[in-house]
């Protein structure tokens, strides 16, 4: 599904991403870990489109069509989703209003019409139900006075209405405690399915207790240093990055 | 990849063209340009008016004379020479009597283009249209159903005519000639505009709605608006224009004039889309508009605006709550975008014991803009208990805009509840990255942002005209962006 290779980026001529490579298949769940700074938001925002990062060689494939050409929304049709560390507020815009937008733009790019006001309305309660979102939520300023649980639940709330192809998950687990972190895992793990694929990125092997990574990968200074199952995630909880850092460097 | 940055948000706004810009090519009668007592006499001839209205005509040309074009807003632009405009412009060949169907059909043809076609109109529940292109009204509908009621709506050069008691009470107390530089010369040269009266505890059906457009190049319009609503009674009242592409700068100095008698309530809402001159700040009108209202006892008066045109704009409707238990309301947005000017807020006056009085205003720049809100909270030693709330917001898109707030409060009297809030934001790279993630496009991006922040005035509008409102919104921020 997802295809990185030899992949170079830099944010204002600062080079950070430095020759990733990287293979998901549909139906997989990646983790890719690693110590601040070492580029693993940047490595979301890059495939996601995001405009201030620079590739500066490489590419990025998404079923065969390399993205490079494609703005972030024209991404996004094609069923990437970023689950952002820090999402946005949007005053006056309610969190329906914008779902709505987001899926029939979605919709519109694909030659599809509105989504009838019943179908949304039945996706939304199934959704939300499945996240064990308020309906008085819905009705709030896009994460205007949101918590940070109640930020990320709404994150993959938004995941689930999308039903994106690949959803990469930014820091989720920060700021959530252990019931939203329940929550949003239980959210994920429901809509995991053999045909889309997962990637978390993540600091802790916290959150990888409640979404099983078929596969855990460390970036470390903007390459992919070591990649292993599960139990790679376990080790580095154990021993922290700096076995890592001394291996790479020696 | 497209990029999107700020330099990008800014280059886009900026080559934003004015989409109404055309020209529709109509017949007109137009008075020699330049203004003296003989062309204050001919319009007044031409409207076969009555002797006390040429004469109040010239007592306020007199006024006029004398007084000064003011310069005291945060506004620059080059005053206009007042003897190079022509003051009267009608289409020719108007009956009365036409119905919607005799309407010119390049009249109709524009309107279509505006997507507020005449058919549309027609179609359109419970509004009644009083069509007023290039000073006379052309067109008049549900003017039956209204006279069922008692409710008189018509061009005030009708009613002049037809309800001379009521105009000659009314006309200029609340707005008097003397009242400033604009108000004095439209007094002097008003052409048209519309009348209406609502009878005692008549609850007008139907939103009253007004379409004004300038049409004929150069012609400055003068537009004079009466409303009373006598006690008891309600009215919705709609106004909304949008005008053709012209080089030369064009005059608007309107005059509205709003009376609600004991318990009555008044909405005024208004859609503005003047011509706002283009990328380079070339042409525009010019809206210097007198805008007030008088609350007696009980009564309520609401103004409601969407000000996304003209090149210098300098309005400030206003409520004199002169009746004890009055209220007062103005709900604002305003647009400025490449070299536009605004001026724009509110005053609300309290007289009367227990008056209440709430302004919101929300100021959007982009662009060169410059975008100014100027409002006055004045409290008499008499007006017991009187209570304000203000809030003021400022969006700002990109770095060479400007929004600016002008906040007076005068309270005479010490039991007055003033509260004032204001904030500044700027639509920022992050909001449209996080929209364009989900799918969202940056133009429908901005739209999204821009219609959150001016929710609670959009709120405030009819149904019908807050979608007119919101479709405006985003034409005057998003033209050509994606």
């Amino acid at each position: 599904m997802l295809q990185i290779k030899d992949l170079h980026a830099s944010v204002e001529d600062k080079s950070i991403l430095r020759g990733i490579n990287l293979e998901v298949k549909a139906g997989e769940v990646h983790a890719i870990m690693g110590p601040n700074g070492s580029g693993k938001s940047t490595l979301a925002s890059v495939i996601a489109g995001k405009e201030e990062y620079e590739v500066e060689k490489g590419e990025i494939l998404l079923n065969g069509e390399d993205l490079e050409d494609l703005a972030a929304e024209d991404r996004a049709h094609k069923g990437i989703f970023l689950s952002f560390q820090y999402p946005v507020e949007i005053p006056g815009v309610s969190v329906t209003n914008f779902i709505k937008t987001a899926i029939n733009s979605t919709r519109k790019a694909k030659g599809l019409a509105d989504m009838p006001a019943k179908d949304m309305l039945k996706m939304i309660r199934e959704k939300s139900e499945m996240l064990e979102i308020d309906r008085k939520f819905l009705s709030r300023s896009l994460n205007v006075g949101f918590s940070g649980g109640e930020k990320k639940r709404n994150e993959i709330f938004q995941m689930a209405m999308l039903e994106p192809k690949l959803a990469i998950l930014d820091e989720t687990d920060s700021g959530l405690d252990i019931d939203a972190l329940r929550i949003v895992a239980n959210g994920v793990n429901k809509l995991k399915s053999k045909d889309n694929a997962v990637v978390l990125i993540t600091h802790y092997q916290r959150l990888l207790d409640y979404i099983k990574p078929d596969f855990v990968h460390v970036l470390y200074n903007g390459r992919i240093v070591k990649s292993g199952g599960p139990e790679l995630a376990h080790e580095l909880e154990e021993k922290g990055y700096d076995w890592i850092k001394e291996e790479v460097d020696a | 990849m497209s990029k999107y940055t700020e330099d990008d948000l800014r280059e886009e706004l900026k080559t934003k063209e004015y989409e109404y810009g055309f020209f529709t090519d109509i017949e007109s009668e137009t008075f020699p340009i330049g203004l003296n007592e003989d062309i204050v006499r001919a319009i007044s001839k031409k409207k076969e008016e009555p002797e006390w209205m040429t004469e109040w005509r010239l007592e306020a040309f007199k006024v006029w004379k004398a007084m000064e074009e003011p310069d005291w807003a945060n506004v620059n632009y080059t005053k206009p020479d007042f003897q190079a405009i022509a003051y009267y412009s009608a289409p020719v060949a108007v009956d009365p009597n036409k119905t919607l169907d005799d309407v010119d059909p390049d009249l109709l043809a524009m309107y279509k283009k505006l997507g507020i076609s005449v058919d549309e109109q027609k179609k359109m529940n419970n509004v009644a249209m009083d069509i007023v292109v290039d000073s006379v009204s052309v067109a008049t509908t549900f003017k039956k159903t209204l006279a069922e009621k008692g409710i008189i709506f018509m061009p005030i050069s009708e009613a002049i005519q037809e309800h001379p008691e009521l105009v000659r009470k009314y006309i200029g107390t609340i707005v008097p000639t003397t009242d400033n530089f604009y108000a004095a010369l439209n007094s002097a040269v008003f052409s048209d505009g519309s009348f209406c009266y609502i009878p005692k505890g008549v609850k007008c059906p139907m939103e009253l709605s007004t379409y004004f457009r300038i049409n004929q190049g150069g012609t400055g319009q003068f537009e004079r608006t009466l409303l009373v609503a006598d006690e008891g009674s309600y009215v919705s009242y709609l106004e909304g224009c949008t005008a053709p592409s012209r080089d030369e700068n064009q005059l608007h100095a309107a005059v509205v004039e709003l009376i609600a008698l004991d318990d009555a309530e008044i909405k005024y809402s208004t859609v503005q889309n003047w011509y706002p001159g283009n990328a380079e700040g070339l042409g525009g009108v010019y809206n210097f508009v007198t805008k007030r209202g008088l609350c007696e006892k009980n009564a309520k008066i609401s103004w409601t605006q969407v000000e996304t045109g003209s090149a210098v704009t300098w309005k400030y409707p206003s409520c004199i709550l002169k009746g004890d238990n009055s209220v007062g309301e103005f709900y604002s947005i305003a647009v400025t975008n490449n070299h536009q000017q605004a001026d724009t807020g509110t005053k609300m006056i309290h007289l009367g014991k227990n008056t209440k009085s709430t302004i919101i205003s929300k100021g959007i720049s982009a662009g060169k803009s410059q975008n100014s809100y100027r409002g006055l909270v004045h409290v008499s030693a008499r007006a017991e208990n009187a209570r304000n709330f203000s809030q003021c917001d400022s969006l700002l898109m990109g770095n060479e805009c400007g929004a600016h707030t002008f906040p007076y409060i005068e309270a005479k009297n010490k039991s007055a509840m003033i509260e004032h809030e204001a904030t500044t934001s700027k639509i920022g790279e992050d909001q449209i990255f996080y929209c364009n993630q989900r799918g969202i496009d940056t133009e429908k991006a901005i739209a999204l942002i821009v219609n959150g922040f001016s929710k609670d005035v959009l709120n405030k509008l009819p149904m019908e005209f807050a979608v007119e409102a919101q479709k405006l919104l985003e034409i005057s921020l998003e033209g050509s962006v994606g």
